[in-house]
């Protein structure tokens, strides 16, 4: 035997194994993922981690000092008009999405449990709105609540009011409708898948046993649609935190939420540590919100039970 | 006896139909009031006219700007579809460690605020040098249209039958003859879907777009622009009209097209097994 003839068999056998790997579904999987993959390294995670580097830095006019501070940060969460505007986006997000899932139930509960052959189509009718331009959806909203507007047009013309209020428009009642409605498909649709998953013998068996109706929603519908409920509460109040255009179209001065003050840092104020750093305390906020729903919520289902 | 009712019955449909309207409410303004005489849009409406229509057309700003969103439309769209069909592919097809992290990350944007996104882009893009122009703006687009483009594949590739595809391969076909030969035909309503519903999604989306764009203005940002001026209004609503069909006739197709694929897949694929 040759020596080469001794040195292939383990060549081969490398070279087999090569191939077996790079055809193995985890490597093919993960090649065929990464650029996409590469593609949100790149455009999300790494200016987020721009974002958080720059929250500890500060700014002399144009250079930016890369000592680490957390003058920032205490700036954010101390100065009244930061504080306050913090809040103000945790209790319209809240109001939200808690209006926007209690509005969204029954008309999920509806499609699923009654919309028979429909239900597609009544899916479609609520999207619909969806498609149209937000900015415009918004602008709509100004149109409806205005001093000139159609409800106070409307109600004057029935002889209800005397004359418009001013009371409709330009105030964190007016971002709330606002942002209900714009939000309002983005909760039915995951209610609605998990009221689609909820086991409908499990619902007559209920019934079979003696529940009515209203116990047997209670006790079996409501619980098990639960992750639907997370995911929907989730989904609305994540954005609406950091909505900007709502709050400077229809806030007015008493609307206006965080977004706009970290708009207001990167432009006009120039000031990019200051807005990174509100912008990493609003991510902070939605991440312990969206936890603290979490767990409010699976209380609430191991307490059904 | 009364909860029955309550619960099974007529309230029901009655709370549907009301919560439709208020879906529907500040959507239907935009027509009526694109078509009245009146500058400000109140009731009773003053009269008919078409004249705010007939003026579109004259506003060079406007034609500039529908050119600029057209452009970034097809661009975003096509780019995320690309990337999309990629890792939808990788997500329904393979399995590997580190999978559903990676897809968490990659439809992160859709529960990210937007305004955050948009403004980290914009810090990197200005540390990197990069001039703010319609490019940026599509780099951005495409990152908020993948994770829709996402949902939209994986439904269509989803039970998708692997034994089509094995088929084909026995029978001699390459890789990418089978690609070109059996996947692809099966998924491409799925994918038309996929670019129409990212089109819409382009042809909306204001915040990235107002941040990363240098001077060149797409249409969300030239309607921005006009908001401020009251008497521009109803040339915006009937703007704002027209783009209200053009996204309904875009998802509509879009709507068809998902639903084909959901079908093809699955039916299809049963037969075949």
């Amino acid at each position: 035997m040759t020596a080469a003839a001794e040195g292939s068999p383990p060549l081969r056998m490398t070279r087999a194994r090569r191939n077996a790997l790079l055809q193995s579904e985890p490597v093919q999987g993960f090649a065929l993922i990464s650029p996409t993959f590469l593609y949100a390294l790149i455009l999300l995670v790494l200016p987020i981690l721009v974002v958080i580097a720059h929250s500890f830095w500060t700014q002399h006019y144009l250079t930016i000092d890369r000592t680490f501070t957390l003058e920032n940060y205490r700036v954010a969460l101390t100065e009244p008009i930061y504080r306050d505007l913090l809040w103000r986006s945790l209790y319209i997000s809240l109001t939200v999405s808690l209006l926007t899932v209690i509005l969204a139930y029954p008309i999920a509960y509806f499609i699923s449990f009654h919309g028979g052959r429909h239900k597609s189509l009544w899916l479609f009718l609520i999207t619909i709105p969806f498609w149209t331009s937000y900015l415009l959806r918004v602008m709509s909203w100004k149109v409806i609540l205005g001093y000139n507007g159609v409800l106070n047009s409307g109600l004057m013309g029935l002889g209800i009011i005397d004359e418009p209020s001013t009371a409709l428009l330009y105030n964190s009642s007016a971002v709330i409708i606002t942002l209900t409605h714009a939000w309002a498909a983005f909760a039915i649709l995951p209610i609605f898948v998990s009221l689609e998953k909820v086991d409908r013998t499990l619902v007559e068996a209920a019934t079979d046993l003696g529940d009515g109706p209203l116990r047997s929603f209670l006790r079996v519908t409501l619980p098990l649609s639960a992750p639907g409920v997370i995911s929907a509460a989730l989904i609305v109040m994540i954005p609406t935190v950091g909505d900007y255009v709502t709050p400077k179209l229809v806030g007015g001065k008493d609307g206006v939420m965080i977004a706009n003050a970290i708009q207001a840092q990167f432009g006009k104020a120039a000031n990019w540590p200051l807005g990174a750093a509100l912008s990493v305390t609003t991510m902070l906020i939605v991440t312990l919100m969206a936890g603290a729903t979490v767990l409010i919520i699976r209380a609430l289902q191991r307490l059904a039970r | 006896m009364r909860t029955r009712r309550f619960l099974s019955g007529g309230w029901l449909s009655v709370y549907a139909f009301l919560y439709i309207v208020f879906l529907y409410l500040p959507v239907i303004f935009l027509p009526i009031f694109s078509i009245n005489t009146a500058p400000t849009p109140k009731f009773p409406l003053t009269g008919f006219t078409l004249q705010w229509y007939a003026d579109l057309p004259h506003t060079p700003a406007l034609l500039d700007a529908a050119w600029n969103s057209l452009k970034v439309g097809v661009c975003a769209s096509v780019l995320a579809t690309v990337l999309g069909i990629l890792a939808a592919r990788s997500i329904t097809r393979y399995r590997y460690p580190g999978r559903r992290t990676i897809n968490g990350l990659i439809m992160a944007p859709l529960v990210l605020p937007e305004v955050i996104v948009a403004i980290s882009m914009l810090l990197v893009m200005l540390q990197l040098g990069l001039s703010l122009s319609l490019f940026t703006v599509v780099l951005g687009h495409v990152l908020v249209c993948i994770p829709y483009s996402m949902t939209v594949l994986t439904s269509g590739f989803e039970g998708f039958d692997r034994s089509l595809e094995e088929a084909s391969a026995d029978l001699g076909e390459s890789a990418f003859g089978t690609f070109r030969r059996v996947t692809l035909p099966m998924v491409a309503p799925a994918i038309i879907s996929s670019l129409l519903v990212c089109f819409t999604i382009s042809l909306d989306e204001f915040i990235i777009a107002f941040f990363l764009t240098g001077t060149e203005a797409t249409l969300p940002i030239y309607i921005w622009g006009q908001l401020r001026f009251a008497s521009k209004l109803p040339g915006v609503l009937a703007l704002g009209t027209l783009l209200l069909v053009a996204s309904f006739l875009l998802m509509t197709v879009a709507e068809i097209l998902r639903r084909r694929a959901a079908r093809r897949t699955q039916n299809e694929g049963g037969l075949y097994a």
